[in-house]
């Protein structure tokens, strides 16, 4: 095993273990501490297939934007065990019945995919370099790229009407 | 003449023809910890001293002159108490968040030290996308401060965590836009790049008024950044105590000090790298004698003295102006930094299109 081999498994691992973490712990501000390491354990993914800039980006939108924001209303609610309210039992079990139905689907669909054959290119892929990747979404899917924006201008338009009432 | 790049390369070379490569990475990991541990140790220590120092020149007093000559040991033995005392932790606090968060912002200081370039070819880690790791990077103190502010259940502590928090989120903004300026100018993410592309001048002077209009916002906006006065809000002592540190003591509150002075350092590297050059030396036009004179001068010394100019500059400002309100502090961000910075980014396309720098 080689040392890319090494860190895959154990970023791998890492991004497994804490992503259940986020489910199963119980205080909803360790939940998002936990998601911030997952994303960084898949920061380290892209790194690891040379996709440097897709891996930064992932760290600056979601670790250190929206996770803090996330931790900003969290800290602020002031969610204790005994504030939380108690839920509905019959509201967990359609829960668990949900979950369990995205399962048994995303299960089929990964069966249904050849991930067999395909593997990853260690080092040597060059798309989530930044040239790359700014030459692929200003010509093959510019437009793609520029409907999105529209959407985030909207959402900011929003927001800012929401915030002025 | 005295080099670093020679010697680092000798000690690569040494290595690999020792060991296998695997091990002999290994022990290029080791030897960068150490000595980015070591480079955290001097500076803080020099760090606290100048700062105390200053603030003495600037109201007319001594300044720290009992401990060594001069008073030069001074933080060493203020450090050596710290490291004697207790460090308490609150009977209501989350206990291993608290004792987690100094080591976060901690970590997050060292992690920014990978892409800045010391010396010429003295570098730990030239990646391709070298000023947006360091503001990815950056970003993740904030995680650090909000989680020492939360888990102190404090509310003075939620408070200036919260508080911390705004401000280095909005901050980040036109810090970030100001970089992408010098970017679009320097044309590469990389920080050595950007360091070559000054080789005829800095970008500071290189960019015309657009550049400087940069500048000057990239210093507001770390000042703000690094919680320093005039926006330091944060730990405001008459309103909040001591903001997110208040509960810490001992060898954890000197690990938060001790960050505030490493980002310093940080983000006044980060300008001289993009601003001034880096460790290029001043060339001007064809001055041939001039320049060669300015040669002479080690590249690790051009690094560190327009690292300590500005980083002068900006202990100035905390004696010189008085502390914003946090409605100011935001409406300064939102209302006249941002909108500068990105007109001004337009400005700065416009003139890397043409080609009007020189």
């Amino acid at each position: 095993m080689d040392i890319s081999q090494v860190l895959f498994y154990a970023l791998s691992a890492m991004a497994l273990g804490s992503a259940i973490m986020v489910v199963i712990s119980r205080n909803p501000v360790h939940s998002v501490l936990w998601l911030i390491i997952t994303f960084f354990a898949i920061s380290g993914h892209y790194i690891l297939m040379n996709a440097q800039f897709l891996g930064i980006v992932n760290l600056i939108v979601y670790a250190g934007a929206i996770m803090v924001l996330f931790l900003f209303v969290i800290m602020l609610m002031n969610l204790n065990a005994e504030t939380e309210p108690q839920k509905n039992k019959w509201l967990k079990l359609a829960g668990v019945v949900a979950g369990g139905c995205l399962l048994l689907v995303l299960v089929a669909a990964l069966k249904q995919a050849e991930v067999k054959g395909k593997v990853a290119m260690l080092e040597t892929g060059d798309i989530g370099l930044i040239r790359n990747l700014g030459k692929a979404l200003f010509t093959d899917f510019v437009v793609p790229f520029e409907i999105s924006s529209i959407l985030f201008l909207s959402a900011m338009v929003g927001a800012v009407v929401i915030g002025k009432k | 003449m005295f080099s670093l790049e020679t010697i680092t390369n000798s000690i690569q070379q040494w290595l690999y023809s020792t060991f296998n490569p695997t091990m002999a990475l290994i022990l290029e990991c080791a030897i960068v910890m150490l000595l980015v541990i070591g480079l955290f140790a001097v500076l803080g220590l020099v760090l606290v001293l100048m700062e105390r120092k200053v603030a003495a020149r600037m109201q007319i007093r001594l300044g720290p002159n009992r401990v060594g000559p001069r008073g030069m040991l001074q933080t060493a033995a203020d450090t050596l108490k710290l490291m004697m005392k207790e460090g308490l932790t609150p009977d209501g606090a989350d206990k291993f968040l608290f004792n987690l968060a100094p080591f976060i912002v901690m970590i997050a200081a060292m992690l920014i030290m990978a892409p800045i370039a010391f010396a010429k070819g003295f570098q730990i880690w030239d990646i391709n996308i070298g000023v947006l790791y360091v503001s990815a990077v950056s970003s993740v103190s904030v995680i650090g401060i909000l989680m020492a502010g939360w888990a102190s259940n404090n509310k003075y502590s939620l408070l200036g965590a919260m508080r911390s928090g705004a401000q280095i989120v909005s901050y980040e903004l036109s810090a970030g836009l100001s970089i992408i300026s010098i970017v679009v100018l320097a044309g590469s993410l990389q920080v050595s790049d950007i360091i070559a592309s000054q080789q005829t001048g800095w970008w500071l002077f290189r960019g015309h008024i657009p550049a400087l209009i940069a500048f000057v916002i990239f210093i507001i906006a770390v000042t703000a950044e690094t919680n320093r006065a005039p926006f330091d809000l944060a730990e405001a002592e008459s309103e909040l105590t001591a903001g997110f540190h208040t509960e810490y003591s001992g060898m954890r509150f000197a690990l938060f000090f001790l960050a505030e002075y490493i980002n310093i350092f940080i983000v006044c590297a980060i300008g001289a790298t993009l601003f001034l050059g880096g460790w290029m030396p001043l060339h001007i036009g064809n001055w041939d004698d001039f320049n060669r004179i300015m040669d002479y001068i080690p590249s690790s010394l051009w690094f560190l003295g327009k690292t300590f100019c500005l980083i002068f500059l900006i202990m100035w400002f905390r004696w010189t102006f008085p502390r914003l309100r946090v409605d100011q502090l935001l409406s300064l961000e939102w209302k006249y930094l941002l909108p500068i910075s990105m007109f001004n980014l337009l400005l700065i396309t416009l003139i890397a299109i043409m080609g009007w720098h020189f």
